[in-house]
């Protein structure tokens, strides 16, 4: 197990490496100089433009940049916005709860009805409700979000007025970031605070949870019926076992293992739906926060919050595979 | 009963295709999607001669007209008309077009891209295969439209720029898969053979090799033309896509932010569109994956 454990860590490296490269020359591949670009047609005094590519370390030859680069990271440091000079790092971190609490509430919302609606189709093969569901299943992945999410605020938020349209929490309460996730913290506020960040919250979750809902269900579905077909579940159908207790006990929990590592490697996904939901929604999220940072020409900004995404992502995906290698020694070699 | 015969008799091999679509004409999805997309192509191709008007074309006195069976409607208009007076079925049709132009350009060139990547790195191994395949690791990392922001925010946006990012975020699909293939079919008898035979390595690569592998890539196209269009109208939609008055499905939605809440008309047709061709290449796809390789049977 050690052994496999120290594989795959160096294995990461030099994709790490490679993901700070990419991120590093993010800044030297926009056409022109990034503080000439970001004074746009107003122009800059030659000398203040010196200076700045000076602080910036922009007058360094390209390896020297890039070294620099890398020990900068090394120490945490991921550079300062242009625009609100604050550091990247306090951004992102200040940011980054919105984002997970919206993400973990999708996949919570996907995985509860998800799993039963694939189990079902699997359990009644072939009937009505498995060919629904599959022409479910494959609409929702082809669902665009963002249309999807302004069709569901257009019915309701403005048409039925069921739901607020944007943000994390009414404008009439104030919350202390404590933890930085709205429903934790509003636990200590009133519970009209309560109600109101749930409400938020429900129409973001269900349109970031579409796309996953229908991976889960179909892939629930298509493990159930490999697994329905083993000789231990006709031995404990044989046994005398109940239907229900075969299908859930026996079959659900072998048939889950491959679902529970798609959900895991699909988290690159997930944040792609996050910066569109985000958007549509305005939750002040980083999907939110690097969309702006765009417009705004705030290169550190996209760069910084670039990296920290990608070295997320690399710590998931090897988080799911030693996941995957200590529930099934076989992968282990 | 004769004619058809001889019909059919010049024909290599009359009952590969024959066999292909029955197992595909079983999945009625895919006959769905299929006919779908029968149906965009033909839009598209007669887009000039179907649309009542020009894509770009201001009525000025038809602001947010209605579809026709809503009360004030036009049946100039079927659809109705967006906040400078387009019509929006027009715009529609030429979208179509836009929008298989998108999906089939960019999967062509990624699979091209993809699939020469895929087989040197098969071929060439060592630190040449290493390198492109990390290469790749690294490009899987980022989540896929996060990357293709930051391309388009390099190269500046506009349709052609969110294409080539398209191209780039889908390259490491094609290039895994066509590797994966290529290394096991250069195991068989008949690559080696041909190699002793003399063949060079450009001749084994892409007329012994590649001509095996085709199965799983044409089933990667047909998804990937999903993808593309979905990404690319998600590009669209937060600006850095095709730039306005382009008719594309997704910068439309991205004009009809600030006033949908009053015309919901503008908001439902596009991204309606977009889901439907979508579904129709994901269905398609499904159908292929099933008929072209028996093992993914379900």
């Amino acid at each position: 197990m050690l052994r496999f454990l120290l594989g795959r860590v160096t294995l990461i490296i030099p994709t790490f490496v490679g993901v700070t490269f990419l991120s590093f020359i993010l800044l030297h591949l926009i056409p022109g100089d990034p503080i000439e670009v970001r004074a746009g047609e107003r122009g800059i005094d030659p000398v203040r433009l010196e200076e700045l590519r000076h602080d910036y370390g922009l007058d360094q030859p390209l390896w020297k940049q890039f070294l620099d680069y890398e020990v900068q990271i090394a120490h945490g440091n991921l550079g300062v916005s242009m625009v609100t000079r604050e550091t990247v790092w306090n951004e992102f971190s200040t940011l980054f709860p919105a984002t997970i609490e919206l993400t973990i509430s999708a996949i919570l919302f996907a995985l509860i009805i998800g799993i039963p609606l694939g189990v079902i189709a699997a359990v009644r093969r072939g009937s009505p409700f498995d060919y629904g569901l599959m022409g479910m299943s494959v609409t929702g992945a082809s669902m665009p979000i963002f249309w999807w999410g302004l069709m569901m605020i257009l019915v309701f938020s403005v048409a039925l007025g069921w739901t607020p349209v944007s943000g994390r929490i009414s404008d009439a309460y104030f919350i202390e970031p404590w933890s930085g996730f709205m429903l934790v913290d509003c636990w200590y506020s009133d519970p009209g605070a309560c109600r109101s960040a749930f409400s938020h919250l429900i129409l973001p979750t269900i349109v970031l949870g579409t796309n996953p809902l229908a991976l889960i269900a179909r892939m629930t579905r298509s493990s159930m019926l490999e697994v329905l077909n083993e000789d231990y579940i006709r031995t404990a159908r044989a046994k005398g076992l109940v239907a229900s207790r075969v299908v859930i006990v026996h079959a659900l929990r072998n048939a889950l293992i491959p679902v529970v590592t798609v959900i895991g490697l699909s988290v690159g996904g997930l944040l792609s739906g996050a910066i569109l939901t985000e958007t549509i929604f305005s939750w002040p999220g980083v999907g939110h926060w690097l969309i702006e940072s765009i417009q705004r020409r705030d290169y550190p900004v996209l760069q910084g919050g670039t990296l920290v995404i990608g070295v997320l992502v690399i710590l998931v995906n090897l988080s799911v595979d030693l996941t995957y290698g200590y529930l099934n020694p076989r992968i282990r070699r | 009963m004769s004619l058809a015969q001889t019909a059919a008799a010049p024909k290599a091999d009359p009952s590969r295709f024959r066999l292909f679509w029955r197992s595909f004409a079983e999945n009625r999805g895919a006959v769905l999607g299929l006919f779908i997309m029968c149906v965009l192509v033909t839009l598209a191709i007669l887009a000039d001669v179907l649309a009542l008007h020009s894509p770009i074309e201001q009525f000025r006195d038809h602001f947010l007209t209605p579809p026709l069976w809503q009360a004030g409607g036009d049946s100039e208009f079927p659809l109705g008309t967006d906040d400078v007076g387009r019509d929006m079925l027009s715009r529609l049709i030429y979208g179509a077009r836009l929008s298989l132009i998108i999906g089939g350009s960019v999967a062509s060139l990624a699979l091209i891209t993809g699939t020469t990547l895929g087989l040197t790195a098969a071929f060439a191994g060592g630190i040449v295969d290493i390198f492109i395949m990390r290469v790749m690791d690294i490009l899987l990392v980022f989540p896929s439209l996060l990357l293709a922001i930051v391309i388009v925010s390099i190269l500046g946006p506009g349709l052609f720029n969110a294409m080539l990012a398209v191209v780039v975020v889908t390259l490491p699909g094609y290039t895994r898969l066509s590797r994966a293939s290529a290394l096991s079919e250069m195991a068989r008898d008949y690559v080696t053979a041909t190699r002793c035979a003399g063949a060079g390595p450009l001749r084994l690569m892409f007329v012994t090799v590649l001509p095996n592998c085709l199965a799983p890539l044409i089933v990667q196209v047909s998804l990937g033309f999903a993808t593309a269009i979905l990404d690319a109208a998600a590009l669209g939609f937060l600006g850095l896509g095709a730039q306005p008055p382009t008719p594309e499905w997704g910068t439309m939605l991205a004009g009809a932010l600030q006033y949908y809440q009053r015309a919901w008309w503008v908001l439902a047709f596009p991204g309606f569109s977009i889901l439907i061709t979508v579904l129709a290449f994901n269905l398609f796809g499904d159908g292929l994956r099933d008929a072209l390789d028996p093992k993914l049977k379900r």
